[in-house]
């Protein structure tokens, strides 16, 4: 067992769950209100540096009554010693978690396929939006134990949603934003995508009149 | 907000325009009234889409890059459209089923993916390799590092202009490919490893053979740093581009060439050796700048230090079995399987069940061409993972593109992606 374990208790006390070695690997639990502090207190504290956050996952066991785990696995390059830090996410809470993007720049696509795949938010992230899947699928989340191998929707559905997309809705808003591109869109563009997934168009300010 | 104007340019010779003004004036010179002072020419940032399919995003990268006159202001990256849901088809397999799945996430270098799962798989159900297993899969690793190094340099070089590193080193690339083909039967889906085990032992003339590439290739090696690492255009176009600190690649937890050419000497099969790697003798090379030219000379190095290993693993290969005498994780051959009972019995029961993972979970890292690859395995006591997770090196150095390009013109953003090394099959998994 990793000696940071008796440091994070004599730390943060309550907030530490139990702790266990699997494979060599040690595994501690941490409060879901604490993970942020923790996260931060083992990067910065003299004696743990775990600086490096090798992964950043999440795991749905098969048994529909165990909760959500998300794990942080942290690495020390000068220690060279391995730490597995795990937060549960009961199911029939919120599923939310404050973001460690401000501790680890790395974790900012990591969570966002958390989000993706599991459907778990993180307050405080920057940009927290779909990475693998597109932003509009409407299937839910892949990798929760619920959704089926090939999706929810048939084949049939999914093939015409997927030959429906307007090429338009490959721009987010924000970048539409660049260049106000929004403003030069063609009027039955405008008109799609206020009626699409994207979100709203922002509405075009009244024409002046033009010099001549 | 200025509203956008137009700017209407005459460009006939003769006559007179809508004002009746007589137009014999020099060209270009725009008739717009003279109180149009307040013109905005060019004041909007430019929009421009790069991918998903472009030769130079090496895969089915898609760029949103916001552009001042030509210097970059925002990339803003879109992954996913290769993305095959191998982490989900992983909960439905056993763990031997996996290792298909793992050749097509790094398709430049499936070796040492099988390699990595089968390691993962053994840490798992706490099972000891044999000697001669360590040393193949040890040779397994290295060419795959070569071909994925090789890849890259080929291919980052005609990012950048230069035609003929491309054609050298995939020369090589094919030899080595040749030899892997000899090995696994497959150029790109080798399915080499087996929990326990290897697929299969090298055929004949395999270890004679790729001393002879060993004692070849410096020479090609030679060839390619002569025209690239001291010529003018070369270092023009990579020094000082794309910079990362160490400490910023460390919080962006880069890994591999992308971390070390940084000056973080931080090598898995140095700091968490694996495979026996702690008893060869090799070095790490590390850059100091952390541009895409020190990436490359990190690259060109471990190049050389792979082929080091690679002699030094074909020196010391062992004779004896290359999988592990245990009926329950490993099938009998095929002529006991059809002869004797209780063989036939384990075929069964293998390949019906699989092989069962005792509850627990295990993560392993290992030092593939790209970065740390890692695996996370979740198992709740039955032959298929709860949950297997691949840690992707490509994914999560692609993650700091926009912070390198930031401030980069438009043609070194393409040097800095080429730079990072991402295969697509790895980075949407």
């Amino acid at each position: 067992m990793s000696p940071s374990v008796g440091a994070l208790r004599a730390r943060f006390g309550r907030a530490i769950g139990r702790a266990f070695v699997s494979c060599g690997d040690t595994v501690v639990f941490v409060d879901r209100v604490a993970i942020r502090d923790v996260l931060r207190w083992l990067k910065e504290t003299p004696g743990q540096e775990f600086n490096y956050l090798v992964d950043l996952t999440a795991v749905e066991y098969r048994d529909g009554e165990r909760p959500l785990e998300v794990v942080y696995e942290l690495f020390s390059l000068g220690r060279r010693a391995q730490l597995r830090v795990k937060v549960q996410l009961a199911k029939e809470t919120t599923l939310e978690l404050d973001s460690v993007v401000p501790v680890w720049r790395g974790a900012d696509w990591l969570e966002r396929e958390v989000y993706d795949m599991f459907g778990i938010a993180f307050r405080g992230h920057p940009d927290l939006r779909r990475i693998l899947m597109w932003e509009t699928y409407a299937e839910g989340f892949p990798l929760r134990k619920d959704f089926p191998l090939r999706g929810r929707f048939s084949r049939s559905e999914q093939v015409r949603q997927a030959l429906n997309i307007h090429p338009e809705a490959h721009y987010s808003m924000e970048e539409l934003s660049i260049a106000e591109a929004a403003q030069d869109l063609p009027a039955d563009m405008r008109e799609r995508l206020r009626h699409g997934e994207r979100g709203t168009v922002p509405e075009r300010p009244p024409e002046e009149p033009d010099g001549d | 907000m200025a509203t956008k104007r137009t700017v209407e340019f005459e460009l006939a010779t003769t006559g007179a325009d809508a004002r009746g003004r007589p137009i014999r004036l020099p060209l270009g010179v725009a008739t717009a009234e003279p109180e149009d002072d307040d013109l905005d020419l060019g004041g909007h940032n430019m929009l421009i889409n790069i991918g998903p399919q472009h030769p130079a995003t090496h895969g089915v990268l898609r760029l949103v890059v916001e552009l001042d006159g030509e210097v970059v202001v925002r990339v803003i990256p879109h992954v996913g459209y290769l993305h095959s849901g191998f982490e989900k088809l992983g909960e439905y397999r056993h763990y031997n089923q996996i290792i298909p799945l793992t050749d097509r996430t790094d398709y430049l270098s499936p070796m040492s993916n099988n390699v990595a799962l089968a390691l993962a798989a053994e840490k798992l159900m706490g099972i000891e390799i044999t000697e001669r297993c360590r040393v193949l899969r040890v040779i397994a690793c290295e060419m795959s590092r070569l071909i994925s190094h090789l890849v890259w340099m080929g291919t980052t070089a005609i990012d950048i202009g230069a035609f003929t590193p491309f054609l050298w080193t995939f020369y090589e690339r094919e030899r080595i490919y040749n030899l892997q083909e000899a090995w696994t039967g497959a150029r790109l889906t080798t399915s080499l490893t087996r929990v326990g085990g290897m697929m299969a032992d090298v055929p004949d003339g395999f270890t004679e053979n790729l001393r002879q590439w060993c004692r070849n290739f410096p020479k090609t090696l030679d060839e390619v740093d002569r025209v690239l690492t001291r010529n003018g255009i070369w270092c023009a176009r990579t020094q000082g581009v794309g910079v990362l600190t160490g400490e910023e690649a460390i919080n962006f937890s880069m890994s591999g060439p992308m971390l070390r050419a940084s000056g973080v000497a931080y090598d898995v099969r140095k700091d968490r050796p694996y495979l026996g790697y702690e008893t060869y003798d090799f070095n790490v090379p590390v850059g100091e700048h952390g541009d895409v030219y020190d990436r490359y000379l990190v690259r060109f190095e471990e190049l050389r230090q792979s082929t080091r290993i690679l002699e030094q693993a074909l020196d010391r290969l062992p004779d004896g079995p290359i999988n592990v005498d245990d009926p329950r994780v490993i099938l009998p051959p095929k002529s006991a399987a059809m002869s004797d009972m209780e063989a036939m019995i384990f075929h069964f029961k293998q390949v019906m069940e699989g092989v069962k993972a005792p509850v627990g979970e295990a993560y392993f890292p290992v030092e593939n061409g790209k970065g740390e690859l890692g695996y996370y395995f979740v198992s709740d006591g039955t032959a298929k993972p709860v949950r297997w997770r691949i840690r992707p090196p490509s994914f999560i150095n692609l993650a700091a593109l926009p912070k390198m390009a930031e401030g980069a013109l438009l043609s070194d953003l393409i040097a800095i992606n080429a730079s990072v090394d991402i295969v697509m099959g790895e980075v949407d998994r």
